[in-house]
């Protein structure tokens, strides 16, 4: 046995987007231990929650994290309109459908591209960001911003979509199809990108329940857990089906992904068929009081927003369980046994958001 | 859509292990432990998941006794005592893994548990800035 | 794979030479954050509600400061303005190495209606 030493892996590195510090313990070039650290990027955004007023937290709530925004607003309003006994007009509903599905493509795409670049496959990297741009471009349009929409309000949506508004996004969504159809035959077939991830970090089935994995990490390994299942907010009116996949590899994880991609453009056009006409928005008076757990899908997997208020403008506690929390107990067990050279893409294969994570 | 009530079961300290244990039995998946303030006094709520319905078990708890730790059956428990334990100063007995308050680097120790932060004024604010 | 590459060859870049070349906006793009003080009340709603502490008000000074870096434009304050005097641009502001703070002085109240000098002076 071979004498073992300590890498520091992060919290700057070039492949990870954000701080998080790894301490891997090694034997040669074999991980034997990673021990995470977090806290460089806490910014105190659920304490800030006691502060402000709770219709103008959604724009903080939408802040928790720069790529899945959208949901992130739209599950602290549900969380408070279940508090406050809120029905949101069904329309409202249907829109933050659309838009959630929306910045899930465009969190997937970069993801996507980052995933090519930790293997080091740069072009195919600058083409997923390319596609990314075109769904940028409709949330732009629709909601006034690109990452950061903020059209999320207590009691419904700020801004409504018109019917020409859906036909050129009915139009659009076959040539993004034939764009996505591009990059997950990539993903599925190069070379390059099946020798850096097939059969690299595994998790199998009964571990990844065990460790209480969320989001396409769990997927990845043949569990049907999706939050969307549950069919909260419109989803109970649109025909969802899970992406899942059984090989429990990092190349698994990857392309539920890359399956994902597709189940939200069919999401798109399904809400688009079925969306009732009608207010977007009604007024809100008083103040919650009472408590409530939210559950949504997020691009990374199921966030859980707790809001608890009692009968004041601020709230009492505001408690976001982010997914890459969830899956640092399945990143932890597939990083123990695995070479220094896949940590990286292992790393990156349950798409870590920091910022959500230390809000 | 109106979501389904939540009801929330509040049980002791010493029931925890036991109520788990049957959670676990019946097919539960563990989705998260969180902590607020109540008062002068904490309460951790823990939340199950089965066929899509959440489920919570709520007890007390405070700085000075310590917890028993849920990681020998949930393994996956062990980020979220961590956190709480980094962040609220409650003390967990029997992590599994157990980071010893370096999970998550803070400036001052148990930032949400103790009245360190004091919210200033906005005047004092400004002038601080 | 070739057809990529000669699909690329042809369009030329996908990208634009920001900030050389203006950024697109459409018509609803969150820009940045202007206040027409001519109708401004300095009532301190937007200064209440602002998610980012960014906004000052002070009605003795009849004053209206914003800290350009600070602000979020949401569009929070624009929701609440009871005169409906600020509003969000479309444009986005050039890049700059240190804190902005705009102060936007209002005309004294008496003559409301001839006080049109508004003074914008960017302090670095």
């Amino acid at each position: 046995m071979s004498k073992q030493i300590i890498v520091p892996f992060g919290p700057q590195h070039p492949v990870l987007p954000e701080p998080i510090h790894l301490d891997l313990v090694l034997e040669d070039e074999r991980v034997v231990e990673a021990i995470p650290s977090i806290g460089y990027v806490h910014r105190g955004l659920e304490k800030l929650v006691e502060k402000r007023d709770y219709k103008d937290y959604v724009f903080i709530s939408e802040r928790i994290c720069g790529i899945c925004s959208f949901i992130h607003g739209a599950t602290y309003c549900q969380a408070v309109e279940q508090v406050m006994g809120l029905e949101i007009p069904r329309r409202a509903e249907f829109l933050r459908a659309i838009w959630s599905e929306y910045s899930r493509m465009h969190s997937h795409l970069l993801w996507l591209g980052c995933f090519a670049d930790a293997m080091g496959y740069e072009n195919l990297f600058m083409n997923c960001w390319k596609v990314r741009e075109k769904i940028l471009d409709v949330l732009e349009r629709t909601t006034g911003g690109r990452v950061i929409q903020g059209v999320n309000r207590v009691g419904g949506v700020s801004r409504d979509m018109d019917a020409a508004e859906f036909r050129r996004i009915e139009t659009e969504i076959p040539g993004l199809r034939a764009d996505y159809t591009e990059l997950t035959r990539i993903f599925d077939e190069d070379l390059t990108v099946q020798t850096r991830t097939k059969g690299v970090g595994m998790l199998s089935k009964d571990m990844a329940w065990e460790l209480g994995a969320v989001g396409p990490v769990i997927r990845g390994s043949g569990h049907a857990v999706d939050a969307r299942m549950t069919g909260y907010g419109a989803y109970d009116e649109l025909d969802f089906k899970p992406v899942v996949r059984t090989e429990g590899d990092c190349h698994a994880r990857c392309l539920v992904r890359a399956g994902e991609l597709f189940t939200s453009l069919d999401l798109i056009e399904n809400a688009i068929d079925r969306i009732p006409k009608g207010d977007i928005l009604i007024p809100v008076k008083g103040n919650p009081s009472g408590e409530y757990y939210a559950q949504t899908e997020q691009p990374r997997g199921e966030v859980i927003h707790y809001v608890k208020a009692n009968g004041k403008k601020n709230l009492v506690r505001h408690r976001v369980r982010t997914p890459t929390l969830a899956n640092v107990p399945p990143l932890v067990h597939m990083l123990a046994g695995c070479e220094l050279a896949d940590v990286p893409v292992i790393v990156l294969t349950i798409d870590p958001c920091i910022g959500c994570m230390e809000r | 859509m109106k979501q389904p009530e939540q009801k929330i079961e509040t049980i002791t300290v010493s029931d925890l292990i036991h109520q788990v244990h049957v959670y676990h039995d019946d097919g539960y998946r563990l989705v998260q432990i969180s902590c607020a303030q109540e008062g002068d006094a904490f309460e951790l709520t823990y939340t199950f998941d089965r066929d899509l319905i959440l489920s919570h078990l709520r007890i007390p708890a405070d700085q000075k006794t310590s917890i028993p730790s849920i990681s020998r059956i949930y393994l996956a428990s062990f980020v979220y005592e961590n956190e709480i334990a980094d962040l609220f100063g409650i003390p967990f007995s029997g992590i599994a893994v157990d980071y010893k308050g370096t999970f998550i680097r803070t400036s001052v120790p148990h930032p949400f548990g103790t009245p360190q932060i004091t919210t200033l004024k906005k005047k004092q604010e400004d002038q601080h800035e | 794979m070739a057809l990529t590459v000669l699909k690329n060859l042809v369009k030329g870049p996908a990208t634009i030479r920001y900030p050389y070349q203006p950024a697109k906006v459409t018509p609803v793009t969150r820009g940045h954050l202007v206040v027409n003080i001519n109708n401004c009340i300095f009532c301190g709603l937007c200064r209440a509600h602002c998610p980012a502490d960014a906004i000052e008000v002070s009605k003795p000074d009849r004053t209206w400061k914003l800290h350009q870096f600070q602000c979020v434009i949401c569009g929070c304050c624009v929701s609440y303005c009871p005169k409906d005097c600020l509003s969000i641009e479309q444009t986005y502001l050039p890049p700059s190495p240190a804190a902005t703070i705009v102060t936007v002085t209002g005309p004294d109240e008496p003559e409301k209606n001839e006080g049109q000098e508004e003074g914008i002076n960017k302090k670095l």
